[in-house]
């Protein structure tokens, strides 16, 4: 029900941020209606779970993606430094991962992050096992300390409880 | 107040230029399909972010704004979806990553 | 902002190189999705350059048309189809 509420939300703020009518009453009502509607479509395509719409995990998301932030920009200098070198001191090499996360939608919040940071690319994603191709070195031991892992985690908290499980 | 913005907005223009340029000789120069899309990776994180955010500073607090972050939004969910298909469809298709564990600068097919 | 653009235009032209001598296909398919990250950026761009902030509609749809086209491509690199389902995970329709 949570995520139903959601979903309605953020299409009828999206309908309102988008069009920029606000004023006219009548075309309010049909932004809303239009709103409703895909809700009660989406309802009936059974598409509304925790994964597509992970409200749920709320303001622990808020102190992640700052410090993702953060980790993004000092990978993204790190790896734009070592190009710009005419002897572009790179090391590619692969390795695997465990994620330590409960539920699938941790594993891919997990697996996105270390895509989104340059310098690691995760490569496969089967059963928590990640194997992930690593730029350098540096980028390998930062994957395999397990920061973001323990961070992803910490984000995921207690999913059990507030999302049904997958089937 | 406004030359300050003004300033921001041109750093942060300057900024992801000059990243999304580093991450297209990254792609030139690297020498394989696993290491090109590191150099792809900075384009679509660092090079489009800021150039977003140096618009965003530009236009001030309006619709404008918003449509910017939207924009910001969904490159940040789609890139790291797009780069992991790819990665896994180059690794289905046979393509052997390169790697080195001892030394470096040793196989790269210097293309500059 | 002449100068974002100029630079985003350079950066262009360096992608497409990639995408013409690329030595696989995936090369390819990187330099091309690259490519259109650029294009949206050049579009919003040039949409305050010009004085016309409503290009950062097409920019918008841009972004996910390039996604979703990437997707496709690199489906159909893989299978050689684009009806095929994935066999693992999730099952597709309910």
């Amino acid at each position: 029900m949570l995520h139903r509420l959601s979903l309605g939300l953020v299409l009828c703020i999206l309908w309102l941020l988008l069009s920029g009518y606000f004023s006219s009453a009548l075309l309010l009502g049909l932004g809303l209606a239009s709103a409703a509607a895909v809700v009660f479509i989406a309802h009936r395509m059974d598409v509304i779970d925790h994964e597509g719409h992970p409200v749920h995990l709320g303001w622990r998301a808020t102190i992640y993606l700052p410090w993702l932030l953060g980790e993004i920009v000092k990978a993204n200098i790190d790896v734009a430094w070592r190009i710009i070198q005419p002897s572009m001191p790179i090391r590619p090499n692969m390795l695997r991962v465990k994620a330590s996360q409960k539920s699938e939608l941790g594993n891919v919040i997990y697996a996105n992050s270390i895509t989104l940071t340059p310098g690691t690319v995760t490569v496969e994603l089967e059963d928590g096992l990640l194997g992930v191709h690593a730029i350098t070195a540096e980028a390998a031991e930062e994957v395999l300390s397990g920061e973001m892992d323990r961070r992803v985690t910490a984000m995921e908290g207690h999913v059990e409880t507030a999302g049904k499980k997958v089937e | 107040m406004a030359l300050i913005a003004d300033i921001v907005s041109w750093i942060c223009l300057i900024a992801g230029s000059l990243f999304a340029l580093i991450g297209a000789i990254g792609i030139i120069r690297l020498p394989d399909v696993f290491t090109r899309m590191h150099g792809a990776g900075i384009i679509d994180t660092m090079g489009a972010g800021l150039i977003l955010v140096g618009l965003m500073v530009q236009a001030g607090l309006t619709m404008v704004t918003v449509k910017l972050l939207l924009i910001l939004l969904f490159l940040m969910l789609t890139s790291p979806t797009t780069t992991h298909a790819l990665a896994r469809a180059a690794l289905n298709g046979g393509v052997k990553p390169l790697l080195d564990k001892k030394n470096d600068g040793e196989d790269e097919p210097s293309k500059t | 902002m002449f100068t974002a653009a100029a630079a985003i235009l350079v950066t262009m032209a360096i992608a497409l190189v990639r995408a013409l001598a690329g030595p696989t296909v995936f090369d390819r398919i990187l330099a091309v999705n690259s490519f259109g990250t650029l294009t949206m950026l050049f579009i919003a761009v040039y949409g305050f350059l010009s004085g016309r902030p409503e290009f950062l509609d097409i920019a918008l749809v841009y972004a996910l048309i390039n996604f979703i086209g990437t997707i496709a491509v690199t489906k159909y690199v893989t299978f050689s189809d684009l009806g095929y389902s994935a066999d693992k995970g999730g099952s597709g329709d309910p």
